[in-house]
């Protein structure tokens, strides 16, 4: 019984993982069943020959690939060794460093490397590649910054910056911090608009930027996605520049209509404050879906729906209460009071770091209606309740799929 | 084109420029120039009328010329003489009701333009990013110009209904800018450090001078085949510059303030007298404003030479670079670039890469 609950969840993510995880499921299935199995793991594994065999088939290729690669670097490593001594010749300590750095990569006696070295590497390691051109890029870029020189769209949608500080600023939280776990991200189409629909938690919009990033770095054609936020966010110094600079627009019919027909992908979140700011015991139990405005403006441009859940949101700050005067002295829609909000100050704003999965659904195609279906509200309804019905269930189904809160 | 044409503001330079434009069109006989001063410039064959629009005499001109064609200019932000905000107010809207006044005694009359702007959308946190013509308005502007521009596109409309006769085109113009432009806006950018709004960054929207004289041409024409002049246009070149842009390509620094001070900061400029930063400037500062320009090009028929960028452009180099030219940054950050070594496996190092060892 355990088996059959356990199962088909490892084998959602094996399959993704791709080929090396397959013929290991194989040969755990092997083991256990045979012959039921044999049939999925393929040509590898064989009929019924049994777990020796499907062991080999799988390890044996995977101990190959490495030494068939390791042969090319040792003789790359060699012939660097040889070229050395006559360059240095020419070129001095520089090229004695480069020569040290080749053969480090031979194991057998690692010689210490030089100060420089360590220093190159180190600044290579923290830039991520040649730390040379990291610094000229970022130069081009700093050049481009301060003279002007970019471009912005009409909703003040500063790509580069979002790309080059925005996006990396925020991409710690989302692998190390969250560790986000993205799953069918392909269901949004790789060009022309689409509508992705989201649940909305977690007090602060948090979730908002790690589907932000989500989209931008799993999907195949790295796309991007422009949320539609409330007009709170446009009223505050500071939010709506960055808001604005990172694509996002105000949550109204007209911004994302014209998103859609040129082709973006529009994210929203129809619950809004309601969602944000819900009490922790109510955790992911959607709220009201608006008034299905999204639906309608999806089924006017005929752009597919996406519907989206995001599992882990929900914990970072578990809001036990709210303080609605406070709420109403700030102009706020809600006073979170958390175990650690407002008690412990501004350190009350960090997020607790519990593990994330966001689950892309299969998109519902809006193009089979007529044009005049926006107006008829008891299929905006039905298509509302549909898109909030997929989203709950997926929401439960990763829920019981979840070991823990934080792993 | 109609054969006789009444251009009212003349004495400005946006009037003036027009007047001068217009009477090389073919089909123009006669081109009748009006103002309550007496232009600066130069208005060619155009017969100058000296008179205030917001006196009746205006429905005599009218009729003395049997004027086919009103071109109305005369609806801005700042008053020529030494009026100030009233004076600009009471020609704006006064000005606008007597002259649609007369339009509607005179029969000769077959098409009217009338200059307005896109400030009448407002601009909050609660609009739209994109405004289209038809975008319902969530705050309409509480005065200054743009309430100026509400009123007298109110009076327009009840003009266009009484005579439905007369082609009415209103078009509602972005900031215009030029290497002579003097509106508000321009005063704001010759500042030689930019005020801007904390934690805002907006975005703008201008259109060429150039392009202001075109278009003008176009709606007080007759429409070209597939295209329709009459009806209400937002009028902007293509693409967005945020305000910190614009400083950066101006090369002026910018001083950011915090809202409920910037107000302040606008008041005592305005007691100063060094620039008219009225309330609806400091608005239009922080959220900005767009808007589409669909209508413009697909049934007004017309293309802006201009890009929003250019526009800019042309703007700045009239104005000269400010403290912190762009290519003086520009060649330092380069100086900074060929300072650094060169990449690996580009080619031989050079100069500070013999830190290593």
């Amino acid at each position: 019984m355990t088996d059959a609950k356990v199962i088909p969840f490892d084998e959602d993510s094996r399959t993704r993982r791709g080929g090396r995880g397959r013929s290991r499921q194989g040969a755990r299935g092997a083991a256990g069943k045979g012959a039921d199995t044999g049939t999925d793991a393929g040509a590898g594994s064989g009929a019924g020959s049994g777990t020796g065999d499907a062991g080999d088939g799988g390890t044996e290729p995977l101990t190959g690939v490495p030494e068939v690669a390791e042969i090319p670097a040792q003789a790359a490593a060699g012939g660097r060794g040889a070229q050395g001594p006559r360059e240095s010749a020419g070129a001095g300590p520089d090229a004695a460093a480069d020569d040290e750095g080749g053969e480090s990569a031979v194991p057998a006696e690692p010689p210490l490397p030089s100060l420089g070295g360590v220093l190159t590497g180190l600044a290579d390691k923290m830039l991520g590649g040649p730390w040379e051109r990291k610094v000229a890029s970022g130069l081009e870029f700093l050049r481009r910054r301060v003279t002007g020189d970019y471009e912005v769209d009409e909703f003040g949608y500063d790509e580069e910056l979002t790309e080059q500080v925005l996006m990396p600023l925020f991409r710690p939280l989302f692998e190390k911090y969250f560790r986000v776990e993205v799953r069918g991200v392909e269901n949004i189409p790789a060009e022309g608009g689409a509508l992705v629909v989201c649940n909305h938690s977690g007090t602060l919009p948090w979730d908002g930027v790690m589907a932000q990033i989500a989209v931008r770095d799993h999907h195949p054609a790295g796309r991007h996605l422009r949320l539609l936020a409330a007009d709170l966010v446009f009223a505050l110094p500071g939010f709506n520049e960055l808001a604005r600079k990172g694509g996002h627009t105000l949550a109204c019919t007209e911004d994302a209509q014209l998103l859609l027909e040129r082709g973006e992908v529009v994210g929203v979140m129809p619950e809004g404050f309601k969602g944000l700011g819900k009490p922790f015991s109510e955790r992911y139990k959607l709220q009201r879906f608006g008034r299905g405005g999204f639906v309608a403006t999806a089924l006017k441009t005929r752009k597919p729906i996406v519907p989206c859940s995001i599992v882990g949101a929900e914990e970072i700050y578990p809001m036990l209460g709210n303080s609605r005067t406070m709420a109403r002295l700030l102009g706020m829609p809600y006073f979170p009071l958390t175990p650690t909000f407002p008690w412990l100050g501004p350190l009350g704003t960090v997020p607790l770091p519990t593990k994330w999965t966001i689950q892309f659904g299969t998109p519902i195609p809006t193009d089979g209606y007529p044009l005049e279906a926006a107006d008829d509200p008891m299929l905006v309804f039905n298509l509302t309740d549909q898109v909030r019905e997929t989203i709950q269930h997926t929401l439960y189904e990763l829920l019981v799929q979840r070991r823990s809160v934080f792993f | 084109m109609g054969k006789v044409v009444l251009v009212t503001g003349a004495a400005r330079r946006l009037g003036g420029r027009f007047v001068r434009q217009v009477q090389r069109e073919p089909g123009v006989e006669r081109v009748v120039a009006v103002d309550a001063l007496v232009p600066e410039h130069d208005l060619g064959d155009a017969e100058f009328v000296r008179t205030d629009i917001r006196q009746p005499a205006i429905g005599k001109v009218l009729a003395q010329h049997s004027v086919d064609t009103v071109v109305h200019l005369d609806v801005s932000g700042t008053s020529l003489g030494s009026g100030g905000r009233t004076q600009a107010k009471e020609t704006n809207v006064i000005g606008t009701m007597q002259l649609l006044g007369a339009c509607q005694k005179a029969p000769t009359v077959r098409r009217l333009v009338v200059k307005s702007t896109t400030s009448v959308y407002g601009s909050a946190p609660r609009d739209p990013a994109v405004f289209t013509e038809t975008t319902p308005v969530k705050s309409l502007p509480s005065g200054g110009f743009a309430k100026d521009a509400v009123e007298v596109e109110g009076y327009v409309r009840g003009f266009a209904r009484r005579r439905p006769d007369v082609a009415v085109a209103v078009l509602r113009f972005a900031n215009i800018l030029g290497p002579t432009a003097d509106t508000p806006l321009a005063e704001y950018f010759s500042l030689p450090v930019l005020p801007t709004v904390l934690g805002y960054d907006p975005r703008l929207q201008f259109v060429h001078e150039d392009d202001v004289n075109a278009v003008l041409l176009v709606a007080a024409g007759e429409p070209r085949r597939g295209t329709l002049n009459s009806g209400t246009f937002n009028i902007a070149g293509d693409g967005v510059l945020l305000l910190s842009q614009t400083a950066r390509r101006l090369g002026k620094p910018t001083v950011p303030v915090l809202l409920p001070a910037v107000t302040w900061v606008g008041q005592l400029l305005r007691t100063a007298g060094v620039t008219d930063f009225s309330r609806e400037q400091i608005r239009l500062l922080t959220h900005g404003r767009v808007v589409d320009t669909r209508q413009m090009r697909e049934t007004l028929g017309f293309t802006p030479a201009w890009t929003t960028a250019e526009t800019f452009a042309d703007f700045a180099r009239g104005h000269g670079p400010g403290l912190l030219p762009p290519d003086r940054l520009a060649a330092a950050v380069d100086r900074l670039a060929a300072a650094l070594p060169a990449p690996r496996g580009a080619g031989p190092r050079t100069g500070a890469g013999a830190d290593a060892v």
